[in-house]
């Protein structure tokens, strides 16, 4: 292929599209039974007692108290069970099972059973951190002692729910006596059979897992499907059957885990010549319940601190907080679209009250090749985020728009958001944590097969690994085969998150791939094993989070134009402008899809998408209620792509899935500023939140 | 009761059900249709679109009994179809789809959009085919793939 990112079509488009794809709930097995959940209906309580009527046969109920192995989901520390055993925690949380073979049966029991509690006093605000960390860049305190100006702001962000269209689920039943196997939608594969191991206390081999089609995940799921998972192998452990557990939209809107609301407060000093010299950052996030991945989602949220600016002194806390509410957990952009939005939004305020051009006081703060990281990293690649603003501000008719829009009032405005996205793992996790390692092997009759454990979730990974294959062996793609992930069959390539699929799976797929063309012999069957190596010049502490957080950095530019209208505040959004510098697209429509989706999430979360509790219990339990997007809300979109390409990265690229998302809130949000004149602090910014602005603040 | 009769991808069949049954689920149970996906229950996702005489429903929402004397089709059925086959290399060239479970309702949808409307605009076609969620693509490229379709098949609808 002269050039690989030169379209082609996806692998499965027939079967998608004719309806012959199997995801999760197409699945019979012979003797299926079904799960549905007990759970609370109290946000913070005592178990005191529970009455279970007397149950048909065939029928029966599942808890803390038949779990063989530990009571909780293996994440990353000891904290979120399986089932609540004493103490119930949110609203929703998991009590127990009901197992059998009819669904309306299982709803009458479930109504049938009495849980008795004694209430205990729920935590909503922010008081119980259960992650703490911090970092510092430069001497922040230092500044203080000359002449600056000290400007302060707070910014919070909403949940976010990720409305993936199909719904949580799996289907587990014994492969023999001694052997479990799971099928579902999920997105790490080797997350699932890990957490049942240790649920069941079952050794490795004892626990296959298998993916079906999975029908959107944007990180929801990642983690959450191990609690399932670990649910439905207890159960299948002692009732013998197979067992099917498929959520309905509103179980999975209420008890599923969502993006992090967060409350981020920033000082900014600033110097002579209008220059920032160091930001102070306060990160809270709200964890829900249990804390789960909340440490890794905080670690990214802090790392973002400075957004797509280099500043010199930086002092960094983040505090995980724990709530009496759902947990919350992955979600595309994993912490930083709260932080990008803040610091975009910060950036903007700060030139406003220094009575400065926002546009100028940013682009003379960027960050650039050579230039120092958070973390005192080094930014060792090429940015060329010059080049992209140039770009997307022309094609967008940016400047000229801010301007008119500026000098009158006829509620519309224009923004710009500039970010990147750390690609990949945080800190050192791919080399301590993860240790991916991918599998190719050619038999006899000269077929490929690709054997990994990523995930295609409809990002495409089942198009783009086979390619970057196929064409570094100079093979027809017929040539090789890529099965979804079965655990008995391919290694621990890691997990399907972070935007690591393409620049850490793909890359060693390359590398495998190179390998077996040295070593190619026709009609003989060949393994090849690559493991992942970090790139030496990588420098991590974990513990005081100094050094290279990341092994490459994806940059991004968005335009968002809008329209408010003067009467009912609704915002029209009239349309979205990006550049991406995302090394180098595998695909190119690949690309641009994931662009498209990403920043209508990404806008979508900065004025559309409303998700919130009251005392505990999530106010929208539908997509009636929680508004996602339509065809006719979403506005026309270009996207650009320039090319970086990145040594380290299959055919130079970097990540991309995330990227797309973390810039949109911000553009909106700067545009709908722009269009009511008034300062946005919180997103997203609703129509209630525009009146409260137009009415009690002035500008 | 009476059975019920309807006309299901070309097919007279007879059914002897609870006529208060969803209709999505005995397509998918009692005929193992599984091409029509639930993705909400309750009409606001689509995923779950069939043909109707020729329009779009929502199968999740409307009961068996409503389908006596009708002719129903599903992505099964209309996937036999040169109009189908119009519509999914659209789809494919023009990158409009990601994960695929919302995929065959937006087929339907443009189905039953271009079978009123063979040469929609752009803002027809995003309002027709407004009733199907997807979360992946952002839309602009399903937008762009029904209108391909309604040019490179023109005369088929």
């Amino acid at each position: 292929m002269k050039n690989i990112s030169q379209s082609v079509p996806l692998v499965d488009y027939q079967e998608k599209a004719s309806g012959k794809t199997v995801f999760v709930n197409d699945i019979q097995m012979d003797e299926m039974h079904y799960a549905k959940t007990v759970r609370s209906e109290k946000a913070h309580a005592l178990i005191k007692n529970i009455i279970i009527p007397a149950l048909p046969d065939g029928y029966f109920t599942v808890d803390a108290a038949d779990i063989p192995g530990k009571n909780f989901v293996k994440i990353i520390g000891e904290d979120w069970p399986i089932f609540a055993k004493r103490t119930v925690n949110h609203i929703g949380e998991p009590i127990m099972l009901v197992v059998g073979k009819d669904k309306a049966v299982l709803e009458e029991i479930k109504r049938a059973i009495k849980i008795e509690y004694e209430e205990l006093t729920p935590v909503f605000d922010f008081q119980s951190s259960a992650v703490h960390k911090h970092y510092s860049k430069g001497d922040f305190e230092s500044l203080l002692e000359f002449p600056h100006r000290l400007i302060e702001h707070t910014y919070e962000t909403g949940y976010q729910e990720q409305a993936y269209i199909e719904p949580q689920g799996l289907i587990a039943g014994l492969e023999n006596d001694r052997k479990i196997k799971l099928v579902g939608s999920f997105q790490c594969p080797f997350y699932v059979k890990n957490a049942v191991q240790s649920a069941l206390g079952w050794e490795p081999k004892q626990v296959r897992v298998i993916q079906a089609a999975v029908g959107g995940a944007f990180g929801g799921k990642e983690e959450f499907p191990s609690l399932m998972a670990c649910q439905l192998a207890v159960a299948v452990n002692k009732i013998r059957k197979p067992i099917k557990m498929i959520y309905e939209r509103e179980e999975d809107m209420l008890v599923t885990t969502k993006r992090h609301p967060s409350r981020i407060k920033l000082s900014g000093i600033v110097g002579a010549n209008n220059r920032l010299l160091g930001i102070k950052a306060q990160i809270g996030l709200d964890g829900g319940a249990y804390v789960g991945l909340s440490s890794v989602v905080l670690a990214r949220s802090m790392l973002a601190v400075s957004g797509a600016y280099a500043i010199p002194n930086l002092d960094v806390t983040g505090d995980v907080y724990v709530t009496n509410t759902v947990p919350t957990g992955a979600f595309r952009g994993f912490g930083a679209p709260q932080m990008i939005f803040a610091i975009e939004m910060f950036m903007n305020h700060l030139a406003e009250e220094l009575k400065i051009p926002a546009y100028e006081f940013r682009m003379a703060h960027l960050a650039k090749q050579g230039d120092l990281t958070s973390t005192g990293g080094v930014f060792r690649d090429p940015i060329i985020l010059n080049e992209l603003i140039e770009k997307v501000a022309k094609v967008s008719g940016y400047h000229e728009k801010h301007q008119d829009y500026q000098a009158n009032n006829r509620f519309k405005g224009i923004g710009m958001s500039c970010f990147f996205h750390g690609c990949g793992f945080t800190g050192s996790g791919e080399s301590t944590h993860i240790k991916a390692q991918v599998k190719l092997r050619k038999d006899k009759s000269d077929q490929v097969f690709i054997l990994v454990a990523a995930v295609d979730m409809g990002q495409g990974a089942r198009t783009t690994l086979k390619k970057i294959v196929y064409d570094t062996l100079q093979i027809p793609a017929s040539q090789v085969t890529f099965e979804r992930p079965d655990t008995d069959d391919v290694p621990d390539s890691g997990p399907t998150v972070a935007s690591r699929t393409v620049m850490i799976v793909g890359g060693l797929l390359a590398r495998a791939a190179k390998k077996l063309r040295d070593q190619w012999v026709h009609n003989k069957e060949t393994t090849v094993i690559e493991k992942y190596q970090q790139p030496d010049f990588i420098k991590w502490d974990e513990d005081s989070m100094q050094g290279d957080a990341y092994p490459a950095y994806s940059w991004g530019v968005n335009v968002v134009e809008t329209e408010v209208d003067p009467v009912t505040y609704a915002v029209k959004v009239m349309g979205i402008w990006s550049a991406y510098d995302l090394g180098k697209a595998i695909d190119e429509r690949i690309i641009l899809g994931q662009a498209d989706g990403g920043i209508a999430q990404g806008v979508a979360y900065g004025y559309l998408e409303v998700m919130r509790h009251e005392s505990g219990m999530i106010k929208q339990r539908n997509l009636t209620d929680y508004i996602i997007p339509t065809s006719a809300d979403v506005a026309p979109t270009q996207t650009f792509l320039v090319e970086n390409p990145f040594a380290y990265g299959p055919y130079g690229a970097k990540g991309a899935g995330e990227l797309t998302l973390v810039g949109g809130a911000p553009a909106v949000a700067l545009a709908i500023e722009q269009a009511i004149k008034r300062q946005i602090h919180k997103i997203p910014a609703t129509p209630e939140y525009i009146m409260e602005l137009l009415n009690h603040e002035t500008n | 009761m009476k059975p019920i009769k309807f006309s299901l991808n070309g097919e007279e069949v007879e059914l002897d059900l609870n006529p208060s049954l969803r209709l999505l689920d005995v397509l998918r149970d009692h005929f193992h249709l599984t091409g029509s996906k639930e993705g909400c229950g309750e009409g606001e996702c689509g995923a779950c679109a069939v043909l109707l005489d020729g329009h779009i429903i929502n199968s999740c929402c409307f009961p068996l009994g409503n389908i006596n004397g009708h002719s129903l089709v599903t992505i099964e059925g209309y996937s036999k179809t040169k109009r189908y086959k119009a519509l999914e290399e659209a789809f494919s060239e023009e990158g409009g789809m990601q994960c695929g479970f919302c995929t065959p309702g937006m087929i339907i949808a443009a189905e039953s959009l271009l079978n009123k409307n063979p040469h929609p605009t752009e803002d027809a076609i995003r309002i027709g085919i407004s009733g199907n969620l997807c979360r992946c693509t952002g839309y602009n490229m399903i937008v762009k793939a029904v209108k391909r379709a309604s040019e490179k098949g023109a005369g088929l609808w």
